[in-house]
């Protein structure tokens, strides 16, 4: 073996050494989070921790299910809100910035540039900041303690950053297409559902993954917002309050955070490819 | 530039004339014309986004700063008190108080510790997932990506379980450390959240970066993909350590990403709340609020000053719009605006 070869096998080998040391430590809370929630409860308190379950259990998950073990109810409620609010934000939210990407990518007009540099810093105004306005008003329009009343905001607080990433998918859109279509005595409407849209559509896919992730995650207006209105939590909360609650009942809770992490997991994993380009573009983090 | 369209036809044809056997009725087609006349429909196809941002983001800003030159509080809601305007006491109640420069000072060695850690982290993930064969790079992106998914209340509550007193794998794993390595029993039971500020925030640190992490490596790495593979086999004939080739090819032509995920780092970790909130067990623990956690704490904690609370989030808001500007402004350079 010549000496090349060799250095250059001992290069690999610490490469993949190192790779193996970041994955390890990278995957090892998430592992403990996941066998905590199928430990009994003797296991999650003992002397002598292990990583995997001596006697794996469904217990924690139906104590989960069943709703004892948080107090207010199961936890496919709290699905139920998320999902709705989640779905909502992402429908709302890509339809109003798929009609201002339109407008700033295709349209010159005053105020463009004021409105795309208005973008960039909106996006950066911290929910902290706004939060006591937004919640005196509306509590003022009767719309705190209530899911209508999040959605609005999510899809308010995901369209900058969903307007800045499509704007950029509909201006790879040649425009020649919609003027062949014009003159050929096809009217706005159609130009916009049947040439443009098919061709922005995987910029939308990106842009909901943006509109996704706010959503699904927020935490301080929902805090704020639902109060002491059990029923309305969404998952976050829920877990926040399941938590709060206190009593040694990390077996349950790990179930809980189990169960809400893994829709977004899937979700990540099956638009990973598109995550890195679109989400490079808008800025995101949770 | 809007000088150089002419004025019969929309900029990008994107609004043609409705077609002479689309029979429409005349107020639609007068409604059209008018639309088309006065060029309005880019403002019509904002108008919901401007609509929803103004009413959700800019209005609240807007109320925020009035706050905080007012007495409101819950005497003002009710009606029980008169609304008056008190000029800038807010802000010199705010300056005078202690409680306002502890967190300050925690918001900003929180930033200054955790945004290099993560910068220098996410760096070199990126840099080894450059240099990986397809098998291992597959599974550190995928772990990577894992940490990255996870909700962040999903991680905090998980961190907290980590670093718990009774049971938790942390202060277990501290205790039964060797001598040499800080390992002691006092570790045993040792509590974490509640000790101090410092304490509070190494867990804080460590969540934190390994929460952002992922991000910044992915970013480097779509970078490192656009760097042209001759500059590197050039370098490597000459000789160059992988140090050199690092701070003479790599960071010179990332300069402009890493700027980028600078300025982002140090506006997302001056703003951890969902973190902090959890961590620190808000309300308790008034000694572990950053600045999110006092104006939170000045808005929401009984009695509420909304007054005070709207002077902190413009001080707030003011601090991150400074660091935004440098981000605008790297943005607008690069060409985000054509």
């Amino acid at each position: 073996m010549s000496s090349a070869t060799r250095s250059r096998r001992l290069r690999a080998m610490s490469l993949n050494a190192a790779a193996v040391v970041v994955a390890v430590v990278t995957l090892f809370p998430i592992a403990w989070m996941i066998a905590t929630a199928f430990k009994p409860s003797q296991e999650i308190y003992s002397l002598t921790p292990s990583l995997l379950p001596a006697h794996p259990t469904l217990g924690n998950f139906r104590a989960v299910i069943g709703g004892q073990a948080s107090g207010i109810g199961t936890v496919w409620l709290f699905f139920r809100n998320s999902l709705a609010v989640t779905l909502a934000t992402v429908l709302v939210a890509s339809l109003i910035s798929l009609l201002a990407s339109v407008a700033v990518a295709r349209f010159r007009f005053r105020f463009r540039a004021s409105f795309l540099i208005m973008l960039l810093i909106v996006q950066m105004i911290p929910g902290q900041a706004l939060i006591i306005a937004l919640f005196l008003d509306f509590s003022r329009i009767n719309l705190v303690q209530s899911l209508p009343g999040l959605i609005l905001v999510y899809a308010a607080q995901a369209l900058p950053v969903s307007i800045w990433m499509l704007r950029n998918f509909v201006a790879t859109v040649p425009r020649e297409l919609e003027e062949a279509a014009a003159t050929d005595g096809a009217s706005a409407p159609t130009i916009f559902w049947k040439i443009l849209f098919p061709l922005v559509a995987p910029g939308l896919v990106a842009t909901s993954i943006f509109s996704f992730i706010t959503a699904y995650n927020e935490f301080i207006v929902a805090l704020t917002f639902l109060g002491q209105q059990h029923s309305d939590y969404t998952l976050p909360i829920y877990v926040t309050y399941f938590f709060n609650r206190g009593g040694a009942q990390w077996g349950p809770i790990m179930a809980a955070s189990t169960m809400y992490t893994i829709p977004v997991v899937i979700f990540f994993l099956i638009v990973r490819r598109r995550l890195v380009g679109g989400l490079v573009a808008g800025a995101v983090k949770g | 530039m809007s000088l150089a369209i002419p004025r019969d036809r929309p900029a990008g044809g994107s609004l043609p004339e409705p077609p002479a056997g689309a029979a429409g009725s005349r107020r639609l087609n007068q409604v059209r014309a008018f639309v088309r006349r006065h060029r309005l429909a880019p403002y019509l196809m904002l108008a919901p986004a401007l609509a929803g941002i103004g009413l959700v983001l800019l209005w609240p800003l807007a109320q925020v700063a009035v706050y905080s030159f007012q007495n409101y509080g819950l005497p003002q809601i009710t009606g029980a008190a008169p609304t008056q305007w008190i000029g800038g006491s807010n802000f010199t109640q705010v300056f005078a108080d202690a409680e306002f420069w502890l967190s300050l000072r925690i918001t900003v060695l929180f930033a200054a510790v955790v945004v290099p850690l993560t910068l220098i982290a996410g760096t070199l993930v990126g840099l080894l997932l450059n240099q990986l064969g397809r098998k291992m790079a597959a599974v550190v992106s995928t772990a990577a990506l894992l940490a990255w998914a996870i909700p962040p209340v999903s991680a905090t509550v998980l961190f907290y379980w980590l670093f718990d007193p009774d049971g938790g794998l942390v202060d277990w794993t501290l205790s039964r450390l060797p001598h040499w390595l800080v390992g002691n029993t006092n570790w045993a039971g040792f509590n974490w959240t509640t000790t101090g500020a410092l304490q509070a925030y190494t867990v804080l640190t460590v969540l934190v970066v390994w929460q952002s992490f992922p991000f910044i490596a992915v970013t480097v790495l779509a970078g490192l993909k656009t760097v042209p593979h001759e500059l590197y086999e050039a370098a490597r004939v000459d000789g160059a350590s992988p140090v050199r080739i690092f701070s003479s090819i790599t960071f010179p032509l990332l300069k402009p990403i890493f700027l980028v995920l600078l300025l982002l780092s140090v506006i997302w970790d001056f703003n951890v709340f969902t973190q902090s909130f959890i961590i620190t067990g808000f309300p308790g623990n008034r000694d572990e609020f950053n600045l999110s956690l006092y104006i939170y704490d000045k808005g929401f904690q009984f009695p509420p000053s909304y007054g005070l609370g709207g002077a902190l989030a413009l001080i707030f808001t003011v601090i991150l719009l400074i660091v935004t500007v440098g981000y605008v402004r790297s943005s607008v350079r690069q060409g985000a605006l054509t």
